[in-house]
């Protein structure tokens, strides 16, 4: 549909709402609809751009210059509005602030700080997928997905509680209020004093383990390279972004696998394809669905002219289906190269956990592949809806070990 | 369009003419140059893209950031004083003729 918006341009425009029930549910129809309307375009009812087509996403998050993130990375503009947390340091901030930050975690997470994490996760993934195949019946969502990184990911930051579940109603918040203030992030932030409290006391230098991954980002405050109150919102975007998301990835591959034997039956013959599988499910099932840039500038994009500062919704999970770029996009298919999806974003904002995950994913995934014959649907999953997140609160599965 | 040669360790070489704006990484990924992994997808976050500028040519490079040097010092290769990431150079008319060498591993 075409229409008029400000001066006399003609704009591809849509009424989708891309934060309703029906969307949050089934996105896919929706998806098609937002590719085919346009390179990019206006959504009428939220009074922001959005594009759902990979080159136009890809473009604009590899141009910071142009779609920054200090104006937020969810449809409030932090330019106007003041956001309900402290703006991270490195998700919703520019070069140069952004620069430094990232240089410091990029050492934190060097490869060679990833490689050695690699065999206590292996443990802790024969230990529970152990406890698991001999039942043979389970959520994969309570029994599998949550405990797995719950357990491995906190202990390589250094987080010395074992009740964790706040780690997930912070997630849930934070990317909840990606979006607008709806009933869903109302829900979210029903515990928030509370919540943010504990993670807020869980990133101060003394409550870190002495070694791991949060005291390496306090070694940067010794360094005089950030100041005490940096490297705690550093700590923070890992409690923040590494817990929910390999969650939902962990479920969002269970789920693949159950509805595509055929696929299972590959990985399981041949482990060493967990990795590449990892990076289908991220195309396929993109566990972080959008988010947003605001524009430093007027800027024409595919023809449509921009105005300065507004905000363009990047729906990703759309860009890794869009059939302009991938050959078959809605086949799952781990076989597939995938090296240039989006479910981690791209740029210098791309996913700085992206390595961790990738460990985390591959390990269980390969021990299950060892140890599992078959996964089948054991009832009807149950969706989370979600601002920003797509996800299962429950996905009850049989699984039938290997002989 | 750029031509960019990838030299590979056993001594073989690619060039490939590059669009202009892509990176030298993603000219190697969509020319299927071996030796580029590129895992993180030019991020700047896994360091398997790691290449060795020929020389004459370092000082047409973009300036590295620290993101890009604090990733350098883990790569699977031994880092020299002309590596770099393939993932933060962006191909330009002004790098027609670069000539990079491919480590013999990246992982």
């Amino acid at each position: 549909m075409a229409g008029t918006v400000g001066a006399q341009r003609t704009v591809a425009t849509s009424g989708i709402d891309p934060f309703s029930r029906s969307y949050l549910e089934d996105p896919y129809p929706f998806h098609e609809e937002l590719r085919d309307a346009g390179p990019v375009v206006w959504l009428e009812d939220l009074g922001v751009w959005a594009t759902g087509r990979y080159e136009q996403v890809q473009t604009i998050l590899n141009d910071w210059q142009t779609y920054c993130s200090s104006g937020g990375v969810g449809i409030s503009n932090f330019h106007k509005e003041k956001n309900w947390r402290p703006p991270s340091l490195l998700l919703e901030s520019d070069p140069p602030v952004h620069t430094r930050a990232r240089a410091i975690l990029a050492r934190v997470l060097s490869p060679a700080a990833i490689r050695r994490l690699r065999e206590a996760f292996h443990a802790e993934a024969v230990k529970v997928v152990s406890a698991l195949v001999d039942g043979g019946r389970f959520d994969a969502m309570a029994d599998l997905a949550k405990p797995y990184p719950l357990k491995v990911f906190p202990d390589a930051v250094g987080i010395v509680d074992q009740d964790r579940e706040t780690l997930i109603a912070y997630g849930d918040m934070v990317f909840n209020a990606l979006g607008p203030r709806n009933d869903l992030y109302a829900a979210a932030m029903a515990r928030a004093d509370e919540v943010v409290a504990w993670v807020t006391a869980r990133c101060q230098r003394g409550t870190l383990a002495p070694v791991g991954l949060g005291a390496d980002v306090y070694k940067a405050v010794d360094a005089g390279e950030v100041t005490e109150a940096e490297a705690a919102l550093l700590v923070r975007s890992f409690l923040t972004a590494g817990v929910d998301t390999t969650i939902n990835a962990i479920g969002n591959a269970i789920f693949c696998f159950a509805q595509h034997p055929e696929q299972w039956r590959l990985l399981r013959d041949d482990p060493s394809r967990a990795r590449a599988a990892f990076e289908e499910v991220m195309r396929f099932e993109s566990p972080f669905q959008t988010f947003f840039r605001t524009t430093t500038r007027a800027v024409e994009i595919a023809g449509t002219a921009i105005g300065a500062d507004e905000k363009i919704l990047l729906a990703v999970g759309a860009a890794n289906r869009d059939p302009r770029f991938w050959a078959d996009p809605g086949r799952f298919d781990v076989s597939r190269p995938v090296i240039k999806h989006v479910g981690f974003g791209a740029g210098i904002h791309g996913c700085v956990g992206q390595m961790i995950a990738r460990l985390e994913i591959e390990v269980i995934l390969s021990v299950l592949a060892a140890r599992v014959e078959r996964i089948e649907l054991d009832g009807t999953p149950q969706r989370l809806i979600h601002n920003t997140l797509r996800a299962f609160t429950s996905l009850p599965v049989r699984m039938v070990a290997r002989h | 369009m750029p031509k960019i040669t990838y030299r590979h360790a056993d001594g073989t070489q690619d060039s490939l003419d590059i669009s202009p704006g892509i990176s030298v990484m993603q000219g190697a990924i969509s020319g299927g140059v071996k030796g580029i992994v590129a895992e993180c997808g030019g991020a700047a976050m896994c360091a398997t893209c790691h290449v060795y500028v020929d020389q004459k040519w370092l000082a047409a490079l973009p300036p590295m950031n620290a993101v890009e040097h604090e990733m350098l010092e883990t790569t699977a290769a031994e880092r020299r004083p002309n590596s770099r990431l393939s993932c933060q150079i962006k191909v330009g008319p002004d790098l027609d003729g670069l000539v990079v060498g491919i480590p013999d591993r990246q992982l």
